[in-house]
């Protein structure tokens, strides 16, 4: 018997149905040299995502954090603040159910809902195709909804110009530290639900000074998609990221 | 458990890698990690043999090389060892240590017949 295949025929060379011919004689064992990144498949789509966001003039920001944080309700006002001068198109990631982006829908913005059944996290390449539903408009800001999950989405590049991380007050200040990972990559950290400070023993000072002390060069917004506390803040560094994006694009045409 | 979703982008890189040096089985893969990588070994091993059943890599032996942590030092500009990401320079106590090992998911070798 064969001993590649388990088929019946022996001596002779023979063609499988997936594999190339082979001579049934000496084992030819070979170690091969290859020294390839587990990760480059996903980097270069990622990087293709990025020129093709970039040729359209598009800001896309990917937002992280853990499930229950308020990044949809944050993206709803974001979408507030920004629609009156910006076109603004959402892809959503979660593992089950599209509730997501049809509240993005029922607010009048292009929304395509990514479901990574047993996924963690999004990857560049489920981007690519999300991108190919959805007619992005020229200039546009692309927000992209994660899943929500700490740890699984920091080391998938999607291809975009921006990390925000969303953290809620109500998960404590120690978070920075146990979930190094994906503050050390984000641009933005933004403290969400600053309503319920009043409540809480969250320590708002120790949080920033361990998001520092894992990311030294990470700005921090404080805000409330419940009371819009903030949100103009928000508001203004998208626009500010997305203009100097545009401005280095200019640079580099 | 992103380490299912990095192991099927192993197998299809070791897949490859076989078909166009025209082997027809995979014996064994070795990766390099790193030990300051978030990735478990253990979960990584375990999705690798889910992820390669049906390739030519199925019932391949799997070598895990732990990269060890290091780091270069911005106060001393030592290259030191980095037991952890925060951990300060064990040569001058400074604070900000920029990782330079420790973070590899790297297919180094692969034996094929």
């Amino acid at each position: 018997m064969c001993a590649i295949c388990g088929c019946g025929t022996t001596g002779e060379a023979h063609d499988h149905h997936h594999h190339q011919p082979h001579a049934h004689e000496a084992d030819a064992k070979r170690l091969l040299r290859i020294e390839r990144d587990v990760m480059a498949k996903n980097d270069g789509h990622a990087a293709a995502n990025r020129e093709r966001l970039a040729a359209l003039g598009s800001f896309a920001v990917n937002l992280l954090s853990s499930p229950g944080s308020g990044k949809t309700t944050l993206l709803l006002r974001l979408i507030t603040a920004l629609r009156a001068r910006h076109a603004i198109a959402v892809i959503e990631g979660d593992q089950q159910t599209d509730l997501d982006a049809a509240r993005i829908r029922a607010a009048g913005v292009p929304a395509v809902q990514i479901n990574t059944g047993a996924g963690c996290h999004l990857d560049a390449h489920m981007i690519g195709h999300a991108l190919d539903d959805l007619a992005l408009e020229r200039n546009a800001l692309l927000f992209i909804e994660n899943v929500g999950n700490l740890v699984c989405p920091a080391g998938f590049d999607l291809g975009e110009a921006a990390r925000v991380v969303v953290l809620s007050v109500t998960e404590g200040e120690d978070k920075p530290l146990k979930y190094p990972a994906m503050f050390a990559t984000a641009d933005l950290l933004v403290l969400n639900k600053a309503d319920l400070l009043p409540h809480l023993d969250f320590d708002l000072a120790a949080c920033i000074a361990n998001a520092l002390r894992i990311n030294p060069d990470v700005q921090t917004l404080v805000v409330s998609a419940r009371t819009g506390e903030g949100l103009t803040a928000l508001a203004a560094w998208v626009e500010a990221r997305a203009a100097r994006l545009a401005t280095e694009a200019l640079t580099h045409a | 458990m992103h380490e299912l979703a990095l192991a099927r982008s192993l197998a299809e890189l070791v897949e490859n890698e076989a078909r166009q040096a025209g082997a027809a089985r995979v014996m064994r893969v070795r990766l390099a990690l790193g030990a300051l990588a978030h990735v478990g070994p253990e979960a990584m091993r375990f999705c690798f043999e889910a992820a390669v059943r049906g390739t030519r890599a199925e019932g391949a032996g799997f070598d895990i090389v732990m990269i060890p942590g290091a780091g270069r030092c911005e106060s001393c500009g030592q290259t030191v060892p980095l037991p952890e990401r925060l951990a300060p320079c064990p040569e001058c106590g400074g604070a900000r240590v920029r990782m330079t090992a420790g973070d590899e998911l790297r297919l180094i070798e692969m034996e094929v017949e």
